[in-house]
C-alpha cells in the first residue's frame, strides 16, 4: 500500500508514526521513506527528530539481542473508581489494549546492554500517553525492588503525560510509592539511571524522573510539572523558545546530559562501568 | 445543578448574626434564607418585647435539620465548594488557633522564601514540633504574596530543610495541607518544581521521625502531595485530595464544556471514598455545616486528632515507624494479578 502521508489528518503530522510506506517529520517536514526512519532508530535522517517509539521497539533498540526476559507481565488495570467521562475508562482501557497489544503502560524486565546486566521499565508512550495508574506505579515499584534485591544496575525509561486521571488519587499515591522505593535502592547503595524521553510531564516528573543518580535525556525531549499549555494559561504570556526542552533542563542543572539515542546504550554501558563496586 | 462558585457581591453576603458576615455557597442559600428569617424575629423581639420564643425554636429546629440534611448529602462538587469557602479556617488561623507557640523559619538555603508554605518551631498539646503548611493568604495583600497558597519549588525545599532539621533534634513532623497544586509558571519551572516534589516524596520516606498530614482543605495533586508523606494521612471531613482538580479533569477529558460537577463525581475526591480505598486512614469530622461555620470546634478536632496521634507514634520505634511508612504507601493501588488470584494489594 504506497500512499502519501495524509495531510488532513493532523494526528499524522503530529503524534506517534503513521501507516504507509512514507512518513513526514513533524519538526522539519521532509518526506522521509519509513525503512529509513526504522533504520536510524526511529531519528529523522534529515533533522535529527527523536520519534517517539514504544516501548518494545525501545527495548530492542537497548537490550543486547534476544536477552530481554519481560516480569511482571500478568499484572493487569482493574477500574478501582468505575470512572466514566465521556467514555468508560473500562472500554478506553480495552480499545488501548487491543490498539497496542499491551496491558497497560509499562513494560518491565531483566537484560544485557553491552553485555551488563540491568533491571529495565520502559514506559510506552503508545498506551494512554504512558499515563501512570496503579499497573504503572505497581511493575515499575516492583523493577526497583528487584533491582534492589538482585543488587542491578536500575534503567528506568520515562515517556508520560504524567498521573493517570482514570485512577484518581490512586495515581496520585503511585508517585509517593515508586519515590519510596527508590528510597530503599539509594539507601542500599544501588545504581539508578533515568532516562526521560518526549514527552515526560507531570507526576511521573515530579517522582521517579527526578530522582535518578544520573539523569539523562533524548534531544529536545519536553520535560516539565506543568504543561507548557497549563502554565501560558495561568501566566498569560507566550513562553520562550525552547522552554522546557530536554537542552533548557540541562542549562537549567537538571539533566547530567542530553543524549543521542545513537549513543544511548554506550553511554549506560559507561556509566554502570564507572559506579560497578 | 449550577455551576457558579461565586456570585455578585450584593447577594453573597447574607446576615449570620449581628456581628459576622459570610458568604454563602449556593447551595447554602435556603440555609441564608432561614437564618435570616431568625434574625429578624430575633429582631422583633427585643424591639417591640413580644415573646416569640416558640415560633423561633421551630425555626432554629428547622434550620438545624436543613443544616444537617444539606450537609449530610453533599454532592462531590459542593464539597470541593465548601473546601475551598473564603472563610475556611487557614493555616495561620489554625496556627493561632491550635498552638501555644510558633517559631516561624525562612527560607530554602538555595534560592529565597516562599510564603505559600510556611515551617516553624512549635508547642501544641504539650508536645514540640515542627509544623509546616500551605497558607492561602487572607487578605488581597497576602494571598498575592503567597501565591493564592500555590507553591514554588523553595517552598518545597524550605519544608525539606526543616523536616531535616526535625529529624536532628527528634521533633516530630505535622503538615497541614491547603492547596490546588504546585505554581505552573515559568519560573517555578526554570528552578525544578517536579524536582523539588520528587525529592520531598522521597526524603519524607524515610525521614527518621514521626510525620503527620492532614488535608485540611484541597488536595490538588503532586503539591499537595509533596507535604504528605506521612505515618498517619488524614483529612477534615469537607477536604478533597485528587490527582487533578474537577476544573482540569473536566478541561482535559470533557472538552469545552462545563462539566466540572460531573468531574468532580467521577474522581472519587472526598473523604468518603478516600477513607476506604486506605488513602487517608482517619477523617477528622467538621462541625455542622463545615469548618467555615465554626473554626473553633474544627480547630479543636484537629489539635484532638495531632496530639491523640503523635501519641501513639511517639511510642513507636523509628525503624518500625519507617517499615509501616513504607507499607502504608506500597499497599496502595489496584490490579489484577492473573498468577497471583487477587485482585489487589488494597481495596476491591
Amino acid at each position: 500500500m504506497s500512499q502519501a502521508p495524509n495531510d488532513a489528518n493532523p494526528n499524522h503530522r503530529t503524534h506517534g508514526v503513521p501507516e504507509g510506506l512514507w512518513m513526514r517529520c513533524p519538526e522539519c517536514s521532509a518526506m522521509l521513506f519509513r525503512k529509513a526512519v526504522e533504520e536510524s532508530l526511529h531519528v529523522c535522517p534529515e533533522c535529527g527528530h527523536h520519534f517517539r517509539i514504544s516501548a518494545h521497539v525501545r527495548i530492542s533498540q537497548l537490550c543486547d539481542p534476544d536477552t530481554f526476559e519481560e516480569l511482571f507481565q500478568d499484572i493487569e488495570p482493574g477500574d478501582p473508581i468505575h470512572f466514566h467521562d465521556k467514555k468508560s475508562y473500562k472500554d478506553r482501557l480495552q480499545s488501548e489494549q487491543s490498539k497496542t497489544g499491551n496491558k497497560d503502560a509499562v513494560v518491565c524486565g531483566k537484560g544485557f546492554i553491552k553485555g551488563r546486566p540491568l533491571v529495565l521499565a520502559v514506559m510506552d508512550p503508545t498506551f494512554m500517553m504512558g499515563s501512570m495508574g496503579s499497573v504503572v506505579g505497581e511493575k515499575i515499584t516492583r523493577a526497583i525492588e528487584q533491582a534492589t534485591e538482585a543488587k542491578l544496575p536500575l534503567l528506568i525509561v520515562s515517556c508520560s503525560g504524567g498521573a493517570r486521571m482514570q485512577e484518581s488519587t490512586l495515581s496520585l499515591m503511585q508517585m509517593a510509592k515508586t519515590s519510596a522505593a527508590l528510597a530503599r535502592l539509594d539507601d542500599a547503595g544501588g545504581l539508578f539511571i533515568s532516562l526521560l524521553a518526549d514527552p515526560t510531564t507531570g507526576g511521573v516528573t515530579a517522582s521517579f524522573a527526578m530522582l535518578g543518580d544520573f539523569i539523562i535525556a533524548e534531544p529536545r525531549a519536553l520535560i516539565a510539572f506543568a504543561g507548557p499549555r497549563t502554565i501560558a494559561n495561568t501566566i498569560k504570556m507566550a513562553l520562550p523558545d525552547g522552554f522546557q526542552r530536554a537542552e533548557f533542563l540541562e542549562e537549567k542543572g537538571f539533566l547530567d546530559f542530553v543524549i543521542h539515542r545513537k549513543d544511548l546504550r554506550s553511554e549506560i554501558a559507561r556509566l554502570i562501568d564507572f559506579c560497578a563496586k | 445543578m449550577a455551576t457558579t462558585i461565586v456570585e455578585s457581591q450584593t447577594d453573597t453576603f447574607a446576615s449570620a448574626g449581628a456581628s459576622n458576615l459570610r458568604h454563602v455557597l449556593e447551595f447554602e442559600k435556603p440555609l441564608a434564607h432561614l437564618e435570616q428569617q431568625i434574625h429578624e424575629v430575633e429582631g422583633l423581639q427585643s424591639k417591640n418585647g413580644v415573646d416569640y420564643a416558640a415560633e423561633l425554636r421551630d425555626l432554629r429546629n428547622n434550620y438545624t435539620a436543613l443544616l444537617r440534611k444539606t450537609y449530610g448529602h453533599l454532592s462531590a462538587w459542593e464539597t470541593v465548594q465548601v473546601a475551598r469557602h473564603p472563610q475556611r479556617p487557614l493555616f495561620r488561623d489554625y496556627v493561632e488557633m491550635i498552638c501555644r507557640d510558633f517559631r516561624e523559619l525562612h527560607g530554602d538555603r538555595h534560592f529565597g522564601e516562599d510564603p505559600a508554605i510556611q515551617c516553624g518551631l512549635a508547642r501544641l498539646a504539650g508536645h514540640k514540633i515542627m509544623l509546616i503548611g500551605t497558607h492561602k493568604g487572607r487578605d488581597t495583600k497576602e494571598k498575592i504574596k503567597c501565591c493564592f497558597g500555590l507553591a514554588h519549588p523553595e517552598g518545597y525545599r524550605k519544608a525539606l530543610r526543616c523536616m531535616k532539621l526535625a529529624e536532628k533534634f527528634g521533633l516530630p513532623v505535622v503538615t497541614l495541607v491547603d492547596t490546588a497544586g504546585a505554581y505552573p509558571g515559568i519560573g517555578a519551572e526554570e528552578r525544578g518544581q517536579a524536582e523539588s516534589i520528587a525529592r520531598n516524596l522521597m526524603e519524607m520516606s524515610r525521614l527518621r521521625t514521626p510525620i503527620i498530614s492532614i488535608i485540611t482543605g484541597e488536595g490538588g495533586s503532586g503539591g499537595a502531595l509533596g507535604l504528605a508523606i506521612a505515618d498517619k494521612v488524614a483529612m477534615l471531613e469537607f477536604a478533597w485530595y485528587s490527582v487533578i482538580s474537577p476544573e482540569g479533569c473536566s478541561g482535559i477529558l470533557w472538552k469545552g464544556g462545563n462539566n466540572v460537577a460531573e468531574a468532580a463525581e467521577a474522581l472519587k475526591l472526598t473523604s468518603k471514598y478516600l477513607k476506604p480505598m486506605g488513602i487517608v486512614d482517619t477523617v477528622i469530622p467538621e462541625p455542622l455545616g463545615g469548618a467555615h461555620r465554626d473554626p473553633r470546634a474544627a480547630a479543636y478536632s484537629l489539635e484532638q486528632y495531632i496530639a491523640k496521634t503523635l501519641r501513639d507514634l511517639k511510642r513507636c520505634k523509628t525503624e518500625n515507624l519507617l517499615a509501616r511508612r513504607y507499607e502504608r504507601f506500597r499497599d496502595l493501588g489496584v490490579v489484577i494479578e492473573s498468577s497471583r488470584k487477587q485482585s489487589s494489594r488494597s481495596m476491591a
